[in-house]
């Protein structure tokens, strides 16, 4: 399978976006090369602000720019963007529901080697709680492609969450999947395979892991539907509700605390419309620590293994 | 509406007078909001009636009937719990009817406890410290992106200036080059704790502007024609950030306010505000 990062996507997108729409500028906080917008930045020089190692003034001077009419997309590690950073998103972009968009790579544990302190395992649940902020997961570099696109053209702040190492394709080039096209609509979640006796509700990175789990549960004739929830905010409520009716049980998978996150989330939707047995596949409230992407997502239970274990586990429980 | 040309030096008595009227009005004005809304930053609002008078009533561009009019000089009161006079400011300029003053801090009103998106004239929220800087820097950038020539005034707190996210910002400015900024330091020597120079020292403040590559003036916060002056001088500036640190006396205009802290964060009762507005006839 054919593996890209979701930040080459994203900074190639950018290129594509600049050229089209004059009013995107584009600020990072010494990190352009790493987080891929050296290249918007070496293609409109004019339009683009290395603010240094200064992530609360980055944010801040983003939203004094849509203030004046730019859409300033801003880029750095996700732990620092969403935490480093955290009143000022409040403060100045979310409470005056700004239209500056918040683009972060390395999220979540596979960052790797740098370890902890460049892994965030809380960024959902911290930007998911903060009224006027829409969330973004992309789980591939095409649907990073689509994502961005569609930011770009909705007006209010927006965090998207990209990741570091290559990942592998889930959808097809010109977002199709099993070839037929799909259409990305921020707050609609995307139904990637039927299955009538469990769900797994994925996000990011997780997606791949959950489809090649419905492959190894198909074998045991457990037929798991999978929906990926590309927006952990709006959440796609109906979706949820809807498969939980349909197939009675849910597991959740995401590259994220169990705490807050896309599980929190759906955990909150179920409770208040349907009880099923759910369990949720992500950091077990943990730090990182350093190793391979591959051996910390092994080591800390994001696998397609991980997510077979939960569903023999909730199609047990079924009633 | 003060369509001023910021080249007019020629300040006259008549206009230093018709300035200090107004600005010993705001006093009134905000003195009687804030005890009517029972609570609101009364004291830190005196220290910058003068500076904010000077810039809303002769040094700034703006049109309240067109308050996102792309061309208006951009103002932002970073110290957000100033805002006590930025409101009796915004109303006497035209933004809204002076009867909202009576609604502030109250449910539904559009003068919140600090500023935010709810009044008109209001470019960002703040109340959060250390951030209006930043703010300016990205209206500045944005200003010589679209080779615009508006200005961007700041008034930041002394206090507030313990944030480091106002350092990132003053370093940002300098870097590129803004020279469409002014900040102006309301030095009234008081945070909420007590002095600065006890809590957290500033001094020597003008030297660390300086040593961020600023443009600096001192200049003495409550004399108009100084006041004037500076701005003046600030918007002729080229290639670097102008600061002014405007030395004040917190609760400025009310003998027995001035000075002392224990004002810091409250309204004046029925009696003290009597007392008040008896002293500023």
């Amino acid at each position: 399978m054919e593996k890209i990062a979701t930040r080459d996507a994203y900074g190639d997108v950018l290129v594509e976006l600049g050229e089209k729409n004059k009013d995107i500028v584009v600020l990072d906080a010494d990190v352009s090369v790493t987080t891929r917008t050296y290249k918007f930045a070496k293609k409109f020089p004019n339009r683009f602000f290395d603010m240094g190692v200064a992530e609360q003034n980055m944010m801040v001077t983003a939203a004094g720019l849509s203030t004046c009419g730019k859409i300033p997309i801003v880029s750095t590690f996700a732990v620092f963007a969403t935490e480093r950073a955290y009143n000022q998103i409040r403060q100045t972009i979310a409470y005056p529901n700004f239209n500056v968009k918040i683009v972060a790579s390395h999220s979540g544990i596979s960052v790797g080697a740098d370890g902890a302190s460049h892994q965030t395992t809380m960024d959902i649940a911290i930007m998911r709680v903060m009224p006027n902020m829409t969330v973004i997961v992309p789980a591939d570099a095409i649907e990073t492609k689509v994502g961005i696109r569609a930011i770009v053209d909705y007006k209010g702040p927006v965090y998207v969450r990209l990741g570091r190492p290559p990942v592998p394709l889930v959808y097809e080039e010109g977002y199709r999947y099993g070839g037929s096209p799909l259409k990305f609509e921020i707050g609609r979640a995307v139904t990637l395979r039927g299955g009538e006796d469990v769900t797994i509700i994925a996000t990011g990175i997780m997606v791949a892991e959950a489809l090649s789990a419905a492959n190894i549960l198909a074998k045991e004739e457990i037929e798991a539907r999978v929906i990926n929830v590309h927006t952990i905010k709006p959440i796609d409520e109906e979706i949820i509700v809807k498969v939980a009716k349909e197939t009675g049980a849910i597991v959740t998978a995401e590259e994220h605390s169990v705490i807050g996150g896309l599980g929190g989330a759906v955990a909150e939707i179920l409770v208040e419309h349907i009880s099923v047995p759910m369990l949720r596949i992500g950091i077990k409230d943990k730090f990182g620590e350093s190793g391979s992407a591959e051996g910390l997502l092994e080591k800390y239970g994001l696998t397609a293994r991980n997510i077979v274990n939960a569903v023999q586990n909730v199609v047990q429980r079924k009633t | 509406m003060s369509e001023a040309s910021r080249t007019n030096e020629s300040y006259g008595d008549e206009l230093i007078k018709r300035l200090n009227e107004k600005a010993k009005n705001f006093r009134k004005e905000l003195l009687i909001m804030t005890t009517r809304s029972g609570s609101g930053h009364a004291s830190s609002a005196l220290s910058a009636v003068d500076i904010i008078t000077a810039l809303f009533f002769h040094q700034m561009r703006y049109n309240p009937k067109d308050p996102g009019w792309e061309d208006r000089d951009r103002f932002v009161l970073s110290k957000g719990h100033g805002c006590p006079v930025l409101y009796v400011a915004l109303a006497e300029a035209g933004y809204f009817p002076k009867e909202e003053l009576a609604t502030h801090r109250k449910l539904g009103s559009i003068l919140q406890g600090h500023p935010d998106m709810k009044t008109p004239g209001v470019e960002i929220p703040t109340g959060s410290l250390g951030q209006g800087l930043s703010a300016a820097v990205g209206m500045a950038l944005a200003g010589k992106l679209d080779d615009k020539d508006y200005h961007v005034y700041v008034v930041l707190s002394d206090g507030e200036l313990d944030e480091g996210n106002v350092w990132e910002a003053a370093m940002a400015a300098a870097h590129y080059k803004l020279d469409n900024i002014t900040a102006i330091v309301d030095r009234n020597y008081f945070q909420v704790d007590g002095p600065t120079e006890e809590i957290m020292a500033l001094n020597p403040l003008s030297d660390k502007w300086r040593a961020f590559g600023w443009n600096v003036m001192e200049i003495d916060g409550h004399n108009m024609r100084e006041i004037l002056v500076s701005l003046d001088e600030a918007v002729k500036m080229k290639g670097k950030p102008t600061v002014i640190i405007a030395n004040t006396i917190k609760g400025k205009g009310v003998s027995f306010v001035e000075g002392d802290n224990k004002y810091h964060g409250k309204a004046l009762s029925e009696e003290e505000l009597a007392l008040a507005l008896k002293e500023l006839k």
